[in-house]
């Protein structure tokens, strides 16, 4: 594209976008409207500190202690606030529990919405036009595509996020995990376990 | 509206590709994008949503994810008056053309506290209002055949479709576009579930369901046939 026009129907190369970014941030902050540390701190913010390790604690918590898993399927948003994650993109947290016969998994068709204290940023998977279209209707053949095979015997329940709601699902514990510490369970849980898309190994490489 | 971003059932995209070790942001601008959304204090006409999904659905398809977040962003403060296209368009002429030109910097920590703590607070959706929900947990309903043409949160693939409650998440605001002047009452939200063979007939796969978020002008008792 030309690179001067905002509304133009072509898409932008990548030093287009970057020098955009750059013309914007640098009227932004003239006109007072956002400072440059603010900035450096929200980007350094959701790539070092709000993450799926966050969930990771979330679930591993309510693997362990039965009270609290009781509270985080009643109350999603106050129990993972108990463990200090609470903020934007995570107003209203609802946690689906995975069990022998169902199995969720989530998505957003219309944009991205995703559970920012919990998870972090989506990654650019969940939020491609593939997995947007094709999740709702074919299910299981996403879900093979990602290594996970699960028999007809369980319901592959979808949940399409277009409400406020944030959605995050609670992985089973995988069998022999038993002797594990609370801080050790915390590793083997991945961000996709809680998407929907796998499920914990207790092996995990 | 019935636009591009609506995708869910389409075919054609291909498979779901995955990278391994993903990092946040694929570029430095992407960050600066995210953070320059999530913290400019200027509301945007019309919602930023609702500028991604006004876009050409050309635009939209080629475009990058935050492609679309700075595409929303400019156009949103050119609404608002914050700043022009000619402002933009000067602004980045200097830096194509004087690349190394620094980009002026102000610091301000007490923003940055006051930023990030609010980054950490959560506003419930939820609404406390004096009255009840039309619909109960296992009742069965119908969406209705809606197609309007601003901002909904009501995807092609339910309308006329018939699902039952499954979850009653309070009363909230509605997020669908208004006419002007129009202003609408909270509503009840409900998550629905819907089996696969009722979304995509002989093409569902087997034991599968899918549930969406309603609000209740969304919906009708399934007994209750004509719009």
């Amino acid at each position: 594209m030309s690179g001067t026009h905002p509304h133009d129907a072509h898409a932008g190369s990548d030093a287009d976008m970057a020098l955009r970014t750059q013309a914007l941030e640098s009227l932004l902050i003239e006109k007072g409207l956002i400072t440059t540390d603010v900035i450096d701190a929200v980007v350094r913010a959701y790539e070092q500190d709000i993450g799926p390790l966050n969930g990771a604690k979330v679930v591993a918590r309510a693997w362990v202690d039965a009270a609290y898993r009781q509270r985080l399927l009643a109350d999603g948003t106050a129990a993972v606030a108990e463990l200090g994650f609470s903020g934007a993109q995570g107003a209203d947290i609802v946690v689906l529990e995975n069990t022998a016969n169902v199995h969720n998994v989530v998505v957003c068709t219309l944009c991205s919405c995703y559970p920012w204290p919990v998870l972090g940023l989506p990654p650019a998977w969940y939020k491609s036009y593939a997995y947007r279209s094709r999740l709702v209707r074919e299910p299981r053949t996403v879900l093979r595509e990602f290594g996970l095979d699960l028999p007809e015997s369980i319901e592959v329940r979808v949940w399409d996020s277009n409400s406020d709601i944030r959605y995050m699902v609670l992985p089973e514990r995988p069998a022999g995990t038993e002797h594990l510490r609370e801080d050790e369970l915390v590793l083997l849980v991945t961000r996709d376990a809680m998407i929907g898309t796998a499920v914990v190994s207790a092996n995990r490489v | 509206m019935n636009g591009i971003h609506d995708m869910g059932g389409m075919h054609g995209f291909g498979p779901v590709e995955r990278e391994d070790d993903e990092p946040v942001f694929h570029r430095n601008w992407e960050g600066r994008v995210f953070a320059m959304r999530v913290v400019t204090p200027v509301p945007i006409p019309g919602g930023a949503r609702n500028n991604i999904e006004t876009m050409n659905p050309l635009h939209y398809l080629r475009s990058s994810y935050y492609e679309k977040w700075l595409h929303a962003r400019v156009k949103g403060l050119i609404d608002s008056g914050v700043l022009t296209a000619e402002e933009l368009q000067a602004r980045e002429a200097l830096y194509r053309d004087q690349p190394g030109t620094p980009v002026p910097r102000r610091d301000d920590p007490e923003r940055v506290q006051a930023v990030l703590a609010n980054l950490r607070t959560h506003r419930s959706p939820r609404r406390n209002v004096d009255a009840k929900p039309q619909f109960g947990l296992g009742d069965p309903v119908r969406v209705r055949n809606l197609h309007p043409p601003g901002h909904t949160r009501l995807p092609r693939y339910v309308r006329g479709k018939h699902g039952e409650v499954v979850r009653f998440y309070g009363f909230q605001d509605v997020q669908d576009a208004q006419p002007p002047g129009v202003v609408v009452e909270p509503q009840a939200v409900y998550a629905v579930r819907f089996a696969a063979s009722e979304l995509w007939g002989g093409a569902a796969e087997a034991n599968s369901t899918v549930c969406i978020d309603m609000w209740e002008s969304y919906l009708k008792p399934l007994e209750e046939r004509s719009e």
